[in-house]
């Protein structure tokens, strides 16, 4: 008997496996469709938690290099008999001393006044404002910025003028300075000559009416002793400063003496931020897996109505894996679309909603990637028992259908 | 790819399908014999009817010819290669490019168009699309399907539709065709119209082994073979 030469092995081009994965889509649209989608809701809550939390860390962090982490305050602690201790009155000058210091700047609450926006409201009615006396060096220290208006001088300070801090303005109604606009600081008008973009590290500034010392001095008797001290540290040596500033606030008691950080607290802002991530990730996560076991519904059926074609394709010269190369080429390509469609949703959300927010919106990299690698890693393992199965077929049973 | 060529003259005799004393059973209690020993060569260029009640092995039969099922007993070779030393792989591989098959319910695929189904006939060999299109094109114009390229199997008759299954056996030019029962769905016409194709391609040179129930359709062709309970009771050839 002549034996043939060794026969070409089946194969199929490359092409045609995508062809072929996505003939049975093609066929089956709306089927495809709803499958997709629930791998889509998955990949695009991921994406948009992902995009969300990292638009509003970007933000922060923004905020932060804005401001600087640099910053530190210096505030009057308690006696060692638990009475509210008082910084002395040439603490800004001694801590101004320390080398690794760039800029000092006090304030204090002038006690027993109030603001108002006229003098026909009652002097109770505070609206949680109160009014501070500060040096002209503030704003600079702060890193602040004027919204409208002027910030005070040598020379404003001496008189009744006032500064108002971001909150304090919306509060008392100040939209704009286009009129002489006044308000009423304990029992005199003050003119009202700037309003201060909002201070994100020293948000007590914002809810405060601003005065100078001298004028303090002059009409409410302000003691000059400061209740808050802001203090510009030397970027690379901020804790070093942290540690030197109680002996500089207070050399005979800097036990009396709190420091803190606020760009702590933001700090921690975006580290809690980041545990909330993780949770909706995983909340994303199961809407996944739950588009998962759909598209591996689908490719199961899939597999049961088109038995008879398995059987042609048996006949035709498909190996076993040929036809399970189709059936997983048609599950990843379902996963895909559902992946393609999810980053989209999920950019789009996180763009609607940094919009909405003021927000720069940012989609990270790795989510869109991650996200498009989830959804085929889905599909394939979904994709994989239902392969399985109709490779395992045998041509004739497969062909005795119907 | 080896080229099988087409055209053979009918006076050539070498064996494209030689079943000896096969055995195929099915598992149950009792189990059950379909095909109890039989012996058969199919030479190259024969257009033979295989003809047997239903429940007569007959479908057995064709799927052990086509290497789908394989036998229990005996030895089956096809294009000169033994089966039972074939891998699944390379049993694919002989279906893929020497064996076309021919159903009665057509299978074809609702999804493509009838250019594309016809061109599945090549689709394991590893040709990329427009050579395979190509060859589709003539295969179809040969059963007279030229001008239906475009549509999908739907849009047609059963008998056209079974002209495209026909045109997709022969597109990759195998060295054995197998129709199994390629009338049963088929008006008596059409069903006429298609044994006359089948004879065509056989004058051609192609070798055809239908399998059916009907006695006129067998009795179309040169030979004929009847089974029955597993054996091959009849074997005869019309003088050429």
């Amino acid at each position: 008997m002549i034996r043939g030469a060794a026969l070409a092995a089946s194969r199929i081009h490359p092409a045609e496996l995508l062809r072929l994965g996505s003939m049975g889509l093609r066929t089956r649209r709306l089927r495809a469709a709803l499958s997709a989608l629930g791998i889509a809701i998955g990949i695009a809550a991921m994406v948009a938690v992902l995009g969300v939390s990292e638009s509003s860390r970007a933000n922060l962090i923004a905020q932060l290099n804005q401001l600087g982490t640099n910053l530190l305050t210096a505030t009057p602690g308690n006696t060692l008999l638990g009475q509210t201790a008082v910084l002395p009155h040439e603490a800004p000058a001694t801590i101004g001393r320390l080398t690794s210091v760039q800029a000092v700047s006090s304030t204090a609450v002038v006690q027993g006044v109030t603001v108002r926006r006229t003098d026909q409201i009652p002097p109770t009615n505070t609206s949680g404002i109160s009014v501070r006396w500060t040096d002209t060096s503030l704003l600079r220290t702060l890193n602040g910025s004027v919204y409208r208006g002027k910030w005070l001088n040598d020379a404003s300070a001496h008189y009744p003028a006032a500064v108002l801090g971001w909150v304090a303005a919306q509060r008392l109604g100040v939209v704009d300075l286009e009129q002489p606009t006044q308000v009423y600081l304990g029992n005199r008008w003050f003119t009202v000559v700037g309003v201060l973009q909002s201070l994100p590290l020293a948000p007590e500034i914002d809810r405060s009416v601003l005065i100078g010392l001298p004028v303090a001095q002059a009409e409410f008797l302000a003691e000059d002793a400061p209740d808050t001290v802001y203090v510009r540290s030397d970027p690379d040596r901020v804790l070093q400063t942290r540690d030197l500033l109680p002996r500089a606030a207070n050399p005979a008691h800097p036990e009396e003496v709190n420091v803190s950080r606020p760009s702590d607290a933001l700090a921690a802002r975006a580290a809690a931020q980041a545990a909330f991530t993780s949770l909706f990730v995983g909340l994303g996560a199961v809407a996944l897996l739950v588009g998962g076991v759909g598209i591996a519904n689908v490719m199961v059926i899939s597999v049961l109505e088109r038995r008879s074609e398995i059987g042609l394709r048996r006949a035709l010269g498909a190996t076993r894996r040929l036809v399970a190369a189709q059936f997983l080429a048609e599950s990843l390509l379902l996963s895909l679309l559902g992946g393609v469609g999810g980053v989209a949703i999920g950019a789009a959300a996180t763009a609607v909603y940094a919009h909405l927010q003021g927000l720069p919106a940012v989609v990270p990299p790795i989510a869109m990637v991650g996200g498009l690698s989830a959804a085929l890693g889905v599909g394939a393992v979904a994709g994989l028992y239902p392969a399985n199965r109709a490779a395992g077929l045998s041509p004739t049973e497969a062909l005795r259908t119907v | 790819m080896s080229v099988m060529p087409h055209l053979k003259s009918p006076s050539a005799t070498a064996a494209v399908l030689e079943l000896v004393d096969v055995v195929k059973r099915y598992p149950g209690d009792p189990p059950v014999e379909a095909l109890r020993g039989v012996n058969l060569t199919v030479r190259e260029g024969e257009m033979l009817a295989i003809l047997g009640r239903s429940g007569s092995g007959k479908s057995t039969l064709l799927h052990v010819m086509g290497t789908l099922d394989a036998p229990d007993e005996g030895i089956v070779r096809v294009a000169g290669y033994d089966t039972s030393a074939l891998s699944d792989r390379q049993l694919s591989a002989l279906r893929a490019r020497r064996i076309g098959f021919v159903f009665q319910q057509f299978f074809l695929l609702d999804g493509m168009s009838v250019l594309d189904n016809a061109a599945d006939g090549l689709l394991y060999t590893g040709l990329p699309l427009h050579e395979r299109r190509a060859a589709a094109r003539e295969a179809l114009e040969r059963v007279g399907l030229g001008h239906r390229l475009q549509h999908r199997p739907a849009q047609l008759s059963g008998g056209e539709r079974q002209r495209v299954a026909i045109a997709r056996a022969v597109v990759n030019r195998p060295a054995l065709i197998l129709a199994d029962e390629p009338t049963g769905n088929l008006d008596s016409a059409s069903g006429a119209a298609l044994i006359e194709l089948l004879s065509e391609l056989h004058d051609e040179g192609a070798t055809i082994a239908v399998i059916t129930h009907d006695r006129d359709i067998a009795a179309a062709a040169p030979r004929r073979v009847e089974i029955d309970d597993g054996r091959i009771v009849l074997d005869t050839r019309l003088a050429a």
